[in-house]
């Protein structure tokens, strides 16, 4: 163990893996409700064991976030969620100074400056001290103390500088607050980022983290989701509506039907009270899964349902 | 962790020789996920070689289009098994019992029966059962795929296994079989999701085959030497003129995030420093709140251009595979801007924007390009002279000073007149200009090439691959 560990840990930074095998994590998320596959199970498993972030990578709807979810709840950790967005920047991903309790705390201490005598440094010191500071998602990652899992929610929809912002915290689980110094973890936090590939990310976040393309799931995995979701359902009709979604996903459509979206799919045909996916049935709930009108034409003539 | 120190000399030495033939592979494997793989090696089960996959896989593979050549290699590097695969098979892949027996009895050793072989995969298929698929592949290929390599030896071939199975004529059987399951009647929407069924499961055979293929031909003739000659290039490293159609359905796959972050990268410079000039009078006024003091200040927005682009297209045969990405890559502007503007050209100009209506089916629009557009005026041979003197023509308003302008071709323009003065013209009038060639820089001004002159006139890139392309999306467009 003493091996790895120093290949990859950082100074300080307390890590206590929490799985104990790939098995382990299979069966834990199984309990939280998320049917993990082996390749799932063992990336989450080394980036446990090797306490590094895990990258999840694929297309909208196969289960990114629900991953992380799952995995908070097995571990009984509390999940910190960054939802990064175009414009994201330090002061709302990090930490941020509360000017306006700083500037209240300038002029009512210049009135008792003057009685009793504190200097400019005094009241300097004073307000850029913990009690001002504002945190943001990643700093309350870093400084929490009890099992954390830090989500870090479509990264590619951010702009470039916020990979910048990340790396520190990445590599080393700290940040450096330039009126502070440096805030080191003192339990490493799990940390997942998630991302739909619109854009590269850069080589260096690349390597700090473990990687895991998340695609759509086998279709006997993904017959298990929707019979695990929708309990109700008739595994048969389960069977047909893995099969559709697969035939639809197929056709490069312009937004292929998502996992959630299938699940959605079952719970509506249990609701329409029909037990069999024939054509009339799949015209009418066509609009469940497709998004988009010139898909659902699309799909409408490939299946032959005119 | 104990059979890992035993050997750990050994398993080094093997584990950099596979990080070493990724990397040849085009994979690139930095020294700390070097590192990383040993870290993978001591916390999981080496025993269990699917886990070994994954968890090196997580470390090495950083993009999708990276996974099959990770695969191949480490078929290469851990084989399943040696030999015909059965004894170690069932020891050490994790896959106990069920393998074997019902096999070598029922196939006999002889000559083999193809019907029973025929019967055994069609049933395989129809029940979806990847285990048994693989158990009935590794057979297959010990079995069926052997044929002469020249030079008296023996090697192993899909292709023969494939014509001797020929999986493909099994279609209707395996239709009827799933339809009937599904009681329903054929030709309709069942039918359709039962042959994309079956479709899934025959190629997920054949890739069984194919894995199993490379890992005998590699018992034989030595690891280094197959990992060296059965790597397919990645899709984003696919020529586009020689791209075939499978690899075309995979760089479409490629291309169409690549589009769409050439698209979000045009809107990202847009949207750079979006505060502009300090709105002074809403400064002031959100300060009474704070005593006075301007605590939040306030801009005015900054104006916005919105870029404006025209792409000139070359839709010629000789350039199919580029043509069709291009249009691709046009079709996915025009959805992310209102202001794209696209021409196609073959020896006379068009516009085809109207084409590229927001929602309209991509395959289906290159079609109707090719039967509604008015594109061929003498022969139907490239004529870029003329092109560019039409479009000038008939469409002087398209490139403005907001303009950047795209043209993608391999300027191969048959000996005629270039018309060199005419594109001077459209560049010289818009913002940036650049031109896409899909062939080797050093193939340029060679024939009928009027690359090199052209070249003079605007700036030309060499554009062969997804790859390259990415690399001019990256350095680029930050202009436009």
């Amino acid at each position: 163990m003493s091996v790895e560990q120093s290949a990859s840990a950082p100074i300080g930074a307390q890590h206590r893996p929490q799985f104990g095998g790939v098995d382990d994590v299979l069966i834990r998320l199984g309990q939280a409700g998320y049917l993990a596959d082996r390749a799932t199970a063992t990336t989450v498993f080394l980036a446990d064991r090797l306490g590094k972030p895990l990258l999840v990578e694929g297309p909208a709807g196969v289960g990114k976030t629900e991953l992380a979810k799952a995995i908070a709840e097995a571990t009984r950790s509390d999940i910190v969620r960054l939802q990064c967005y175009e414009g994201l920047d330090e002061a709302r991903a990090l930490y941020e100074w509360n000017y306006k309790k700083q500037l209240l705390r300038i002029q009512q201490g210049s009135n008792a400056a003057t009685a009793s005598g504190e200097t400019w440094d005094d009241a300097s010191d004073d307000i850029f001290s913990d009690e001002f500071l504002l945190e943001r998602p990643l700093l309350t990652a870093i400084r929490r103390e009890d099992p954390t899992v830090l989500l870090i929610d479509e990264i590619d929809k951010s702009d470039v500088e916020v990979e910048g912002l990340l790396l520190e915290i990445l590599s080393d689980f700290q940040v450096t607050i330039p009126e502070m110094g440096t805030v080191h973890a003192k339990r490493r936090p799990f940390v997942l980022l998630t991302s739909n590939a619109t854009r590269e990310l850069s080589e260096a976040l690349k390597r700090r983290a473990l990687y895991l393309h998340l695609d759509y799931p086998g279709p006997e995995r993904e017959r298990d989701i929707i019979v695990s979701r929708v309990p109700d359902i008739a595994p048969a009709l389960a069977d047909q509506i893995v099969r559709t979604a697969r035939a639809l996903r197929a056709m490069e459509l312009k937004k292929s039907p998502s996992i959630a979206e299938t699940i959605d799919w079952a719970q509506t045909l249990l609701a329409l009270g029909l037990n069999t996916l024939d054509e009339a049935a799949v015209k009418e709930t066509l609009g469940v899964v497709l998004k988009h009108a010139s898909d659902a034409a699309k799909a409408a003539g490939e299946l032959r349902l005119n | 962790m104990s059979t890992a120190t035993v050997e750990t000399k050994g398993l080094l030495a093997h584990l950099t020789g596979f990080v070493a033939a990724l990397r040849g592979a085009g994979i690139p494997v930095g020294v700390g996920e070097c590192v990383d793989t040993a870290s993978v090696f001591a916390a999981v089960d080496v025993i269990n070689r699917e886990d070994l996959r994954e968890g090196l896989a997580t470390v090495c593979v950083k993009r999708p289009a990276y996974r099959l050549a990770f695969d191949t290699m480490f078929d290469l590097w851990w084989p399943l098994a040696t030999g015909d695969g059965e004894a170690l098979g069932e020891a050490g892949g994790g896959d106990p019992g069920q393998d074997g027996e019902d096999g070598d009895g029922e196939f006999g050793d002889g000559e083999p029966d193809i019907d029973a072989w025929r019967k055994a995969l069609a049933d395989a298929l129809m029940d979806g059962d990847s285990e048994t698929l693989k158990r009935l592949a590794r057979r297959a290929v010990s079995k069926l795929g052997k044929g002469a390599a020249g030079g008296g030896r023996e090697s192993y071939y899909s292709y023969r296994v494939m014509r001797a199975l020929n999986p493909d004529t099994l279609v209707a059987q395996l239709l009827d079989g799933l339809l009937n399951k599904a009681e329903s009647e054929r030709g309709g929407m069942q039918e359709q999701v039962a042959r994309q069924t079956i479709k899934d499961r025959l190629a997920e055979f054949r890739q069984y085959v194919d894995a199993e293929v490379r890992r005998r031909v590699a018992e034989d003739r030595g690891k280094e030497q197959v990992a060296k000659t059965t790597v397919r290039p990645m899709a984003d490293q696919v020529d586009f003129l020689r791209a075939q159609s499978d690899d075309l359905a995979e760089l479409r796959r490629t291309v169409h995030p690549l589009a769409r972050r050439l698209a979000s990268r045009l809107a990202a410079r847009r949207r750079l420093g979006r505060s502009g000039r300090l709105d002074f009078r809403r400064t002031v006024r959100a300060s009474l709140a704070t005593g006075g003091i301007p605590i939040n200040t306030h801009h005015k927005p900054r104006k916005q251009h919105k870029p404006e682009l025209v792409v000139l297209c070359d839709v010629s045969g000789s350039v199919a595979g580029f043509s069709h990405f291009t249009l691709m890559l046009t079709a996915a502007l025009r959805e992310q801007f209102s202001k794209v503007r696209a021409f196609a050209f073959v020896d006379t100009t068009d516009e085809v924007t109207s084409f590229f209506s927001p929602g309209e089916d991509l395959p289906r629009a290159v079609q109707r390009i090719g039967n509604e557009a008015n594109l061929v005026w003498f022969d139907g041979h490239s004529d870029y002279g003329h092109a560019f003197e039409i479009f000038e023509e008939k469409w002087p308003e398209a490139i403005g000073p907001k303009t950047s302008l795209l043209i993608l071709g391999d300027a191969r323009s048959n000996y005629r007149d270039p018309s060199l003065q005419t594109l001077k013209k459209m560049v010289s009038r818009a913002r940036h200009a650049y031109w896409l060639n899909p062939e080797a820089q050093r193939m340029w001004g060679s024939g009928d090439s009027v690359a090199t002159r052209y070249a003079d006139v605007i700036e030309m890139k060499e554009c062969r691959t997804a790859q390259q392309l990415a690399d001019f999306v990256h350095d680029m467009l930050p202009g436009a």
